[in-house]
C-alpha cells in the first residue's frame, strides 16, 4: 500500500483545503495517509471550524471588485472576504471543509496534532475533534520516513 | 451508453467530491457490477480515468452529452 504524509501548517480557510482534499482523495485511491498538524494548522482540528481568509498580503486573491490595500485592512473586511469566499465555494459545488475532514476520518486518514504547538499556544484539546493522536517530530518521521509522497502545506 | 446496475448523480459537485462519493457508491456494489456516474465538473474526465487506473476498477465508458459527463465504472473483482 502506498503512503502519503502531509504536514499542515496553515490555518486560513483557503489553505485548509489542500491537506484535506489531497488526503481524502489519496485515501480513496487506496493510500494510507497521515496528516501532521502543526502551528496554525492545528486550527483545522477544532470542533468548530471558524477559519477565515484575508486578502491582506495576498495580492493574488481574485476579488469581485478592486479594493485598495488600505481599505482591505478596515474592520469587518476579513469577515466580508470570508463570507464572499464561502458563497463562491458553495455556488461552485466545492465541499464544505467540515465535510472533507469527516470524509478523511471515515477513510481512516490518521490525524496527528503537534504536542509542542498545543502547549505553545495553550490550546485546550477539548476544543479539538476526537480520534487525534498527539505527538512530536519523531512521531511524524516514523510514518513519513516510509512514505511514497511527503507534502509540506 | 451500456448497461449499468446503479446510478450516482454527481452533478454540481466539484473536485474531489465526485471521486470520493463514487468510491463510496462502489463500496456498496458487488464485484463486477457497473456504476453509472453523471458529473458536471470538466476535471472529472481526467480524474475518473486516473481513478480507474489506480484502483483497478474498470472505466468502461467515458462520454459527454449536453454538458454532462457520463462514466460507466465496473467494480474490480
Amino acid at each position: 500500500m502506498k503512503k502519503l504524509a502531509i504536514i499542515a501548517t496553515k490555518g486560513t480557510l483557503d489553505w485548509a483545503y489542500p491537506p484535506f482534499i489531497l488526503a481524502s482523495t489519496a485515501a480513496a485511491l487506496g493510500y494510507e495517509v497521515q496528516i501532521f498538524f502543526t502551528f496554525y494548522g492545528l486550527q483545522l482540528l477544532r470542533k468548530e471550524l471558524n477559519l477565515k481568509v484575508s486578502s491582506l498580503g495576498n495580492p493574488a486573491m481574485p476579488m469581485p471588485m478592486p479594493v485598495p490595500v488600505l481599505m482591505q485592512a478596515l474592520p469587518g473586511m476579513e469577515s466580508f472576504m470570508t463570507m464572499m469566499m464561502k458563497k463562491t465555494m458553495k455556488a461552485k459545488g466545492v465541499a464544505e471543509l467540515g465535510e472533507l475532514r469527516s470524509l478523511c476520518q471515515e477513510a481512516e486518514v490518521k490525524f496527528i496534532a503537534c504536542q509542542m504547538t498545543v502547549d505553545l499556544f495553550e490550546f485546550d484539546t477539548k476544543d479539538f475533534i476526537g480520534d487525534i493522536e498527539y505527538g512530536g517530530a519523531a512521531t511524524f518521521f516514523e510514518f513519513a520516513g516510509e512514505s511514497d509522497i511527503c507534502l509540506y502545506i | 451508453m451500456g448497461n449499468f446496475d446503479q446510478e450516482f448523480d454527481a452533478s454540481g459537485l466539484n473536485c474531489p467530491l465526485p471521486i470520493l462519493r463514487t468510491k463510496k457508491a462502489l463500496a456498496g456494489l458487488e464485484a463486477g457490477k457497473v456504476l453509472h456516474v453523471i458529473a458536471t465538473d470538466p476535471g472529472s474526465v481526467k480524474d475518473f480515468d486516473s481513478f480507474a487506473k489506480q484502483t483497478g476498477n474498470e472505466l468502461l465508458e467515458s462520454t459527454e452529452e449536453g454538458g454532462k459527463y457520463h462514466f460507466l465504472i465496473k467494480k474490480a473483482g
